[in-house]
């Protein structure tokens, strides 16, 4: 099963390339995530208009659904790199999956907090068993499952592949688990309106919505490179490029 | 300022200022976690890494 | 196929030496569903609301429990190394380990699974749905647990993390399995739901055995 592929996948299978190529990004991404961040921060705080039925409890929705899109599209890459590390035998990939996990948990954990925040003044209860709330909780379950799994081996190439499997079993299982607990919802609450979906919601709206959510993912990108590249030096602390850098450190 | 005539009236949120400003406040827990989590990590890797090295070069 | 049934034959001439290991998870089975009426009220109709639900998670979580040895044994003993370097289908093999797993545990907990919805006061035509979504919706578990069997065999601290990493799979055949018990309780259609519940299995049946095996194969060499 293998196939060609271009030559920069191959240089990215490289650690020290590895290490060099994103050391060169992460200021990029830090200073975008700071200016995304702040911006959508302000923007949705202080100027977008209020929801004219939820009032400024709406402005929930800037943190959100940033996080609610960000822990699914952090268990997909976690996914999708154990896979090509399962293929072609790629350590990188394997180091990329390693680093989402933690993170996707901790963004779905904000992501449940303040769906179940914003449910208090939306729905009067604290939780709500919400088709949305219920699929993100059992995301949480299913990274819980992943990070549990990586840590019982002792031996780092079998959590590695071990890591990989579960987390594909899972990706295959996110669409039928959502579709299951959708219906769940409808047949237990009937019309619940739901938060996250307005019909039309206006460009003073959504625009800062967009900025936030882009600014999640920079960030993302920053704590996923900087932890790859600490798990990088630890793997390859033999080498002597390593070596190198630590002294230089 | 924006949408409120005041600070204060910025803080309180309508009467929704307890649920947005945890939000965000658990918000910026769980960011500060992350960078602080990846600092630790990094930082603890160079300072075994370093007593490791003089260690190895000790002996030699 | 001759492979498959010697495999599968072996396995079940295996359980029947340790009568237990069918035992167990019907007695599991049963003493889970019998602490619902004491934890929470005997009362019939409450009972009889509940019983769906109570009867599935009774269910899944004995064949959580079971499922959590299927390999072990093999493994310990070494015949599951000597499996996976042989010429054999794995992938036959796995299917032969997962068909013996429910044999011993989602196909006997159907069967007994009346005596638990009468004590439950489920309504009669319930039963059939009760039934026939666990024979449907069991293989499914089966096949699920193994996979994560698989992959904590070479671990020793199994028992917690196999849970971890499977319950969260399980959630989507709960669900269809007791709707199918409520719709069929209240006297509604049921094909929908069963056939659903047989895509999962089909789904399930496709992707899980690659999965176990692949998981084998890491657990063996570790």
């Amino acid at each position: 099963m293998k196939i060609k592929m271009p030559r920069w996948f191959y240089q990215l299978a490289s650690p020290r390339w590895f290490y060099e190529f994103t050391g060169a990004l992460l200021p990029w991404f830090s200073a975008a995530a700071i200016l995304l961040l702040v911006i959508g921060t302000v923007w949705g705080l202080v100027f977008a208009p209020a929801d004219y039925q939820q009032g400024n409890s709406f402005r929930i929705i800037y943190i959100h659904v940033p996080s609610s899109i960000l822990a699914q599209s952090c268990y997909m890459m976690m996914a999708v790199a154990g896979a090509v590390g399962l293929v072609w035998k790629m350590k990188i990939a394997h180091v990329v999956a390693g680093a989402c996990a933690p993170i996707g948990a901790s963004i779905a954990i904000m992501s449940l907090a303040t769906g179940a925040i914003w449910g208090k003044p939306t729905w009067g209860a604290w939780w709500v068993w919400d088709a949305r709330l219920t699929a993100m909780l059992v995301l949480l379950f299913l990274y819980i499952g992943v990070i549990a799994l990586n840590s019982a081996f002792e031996n780092k190439a079998s959590a590695d592949k071990a890591t990989a499997i579960l987390s594909l079993v899972g990706l295959v299982n996110i669409p039928i688990i959502k579709y299951s607990v959708e219906w769940w919802n409808t047949l237990h609450q009937p019309a619940t309106f739901t938060v996250t979906e307005k019909p039309a919601m206006p460009p003073e709206m959504w625009v800062p919505l967009l900025v936030m959510a882009l600014g999640f993912y920079c960030f993302f990108a920053v704590v996923l490179m900087s932890r790859a590249r600490t798990e990088v030096l630890e793997r390859e602390k033999r080498s002597d490029w390593v070596k190198r850098v630590i002294q230089s450190y | 300022m924006g949408n409120f005539s005041s600070f204060a009236d910025f803080l309180q949120m309508g009467t929704h200022g307890l649920y947005v400003w945890l939000s965000y406040g658990i918000a910026l827990v769980i960011f500060i976690y992350n960078i602080v989590s990846a600092y630790w990590l990094k930082r603890q890797f160079f300072i075994n890494a370093k007593r490791r090295l003089r260690r190895e070069q000790g002996t030699v | 196929m001759k492979f498959f049934l010697a495999a599968l034959k072996r396995d079940l001439l295996l359980v029947f030496r340790h009568r237990n290991d069918i035992i167990n998870p019907l007695a599991f089975f049963l003493m889970v569903a019998v602490l619902f009426p004491l934890g929470v009220s005997p009362n019939p109709v409450f009972l009889a609301e509940v019983a769906p639900g109570v009867i599935w998670v009774a269910a899944l979580l004995a064949c959580l429990l079971s499922v959590d040895g299927i390999f072990r044994t093999d493994y310990d003993d070494g015949s599951l190394e000597q499996m996976l370097v042989s010429s054999e289908s794995l992938l036959l093999l796995v299917l032969a380990k997962v068909l013996s797993h429910w044999l011993i545990s989602g196909f006997c907990l159907a069967i007994i699974s009346p005596l638990v919805a009468m004590m439950f006061f489920l309504p009669e035509q319930g039963y059939t749905a009760l039934i026939l979504s666990l024979l449907l919706g069991t293989p499914t578990l089966s096949l699920m647990g193994a996979i994560g069997a698989g992959l904590t065999v070479g671990l020793r601290k199994g028992g917690v993390l196999i849970s971890l990493l499977v319950l969260p799979l399980y959630i989507p055949v709960l669900i269809f399995g007791a709707g199918t018990v409520h719709a069929g309780a209240m006297g509604l259609p049921i094909q929908g739901y069963l056939a659903l519940l047989g895509a999962i299995l089909v789904l399930s049946l496709m992707l899980a055995p690659f999965a176990i095996a692949a998981a084998l194969k890491i657990s063996v060499r570790s």
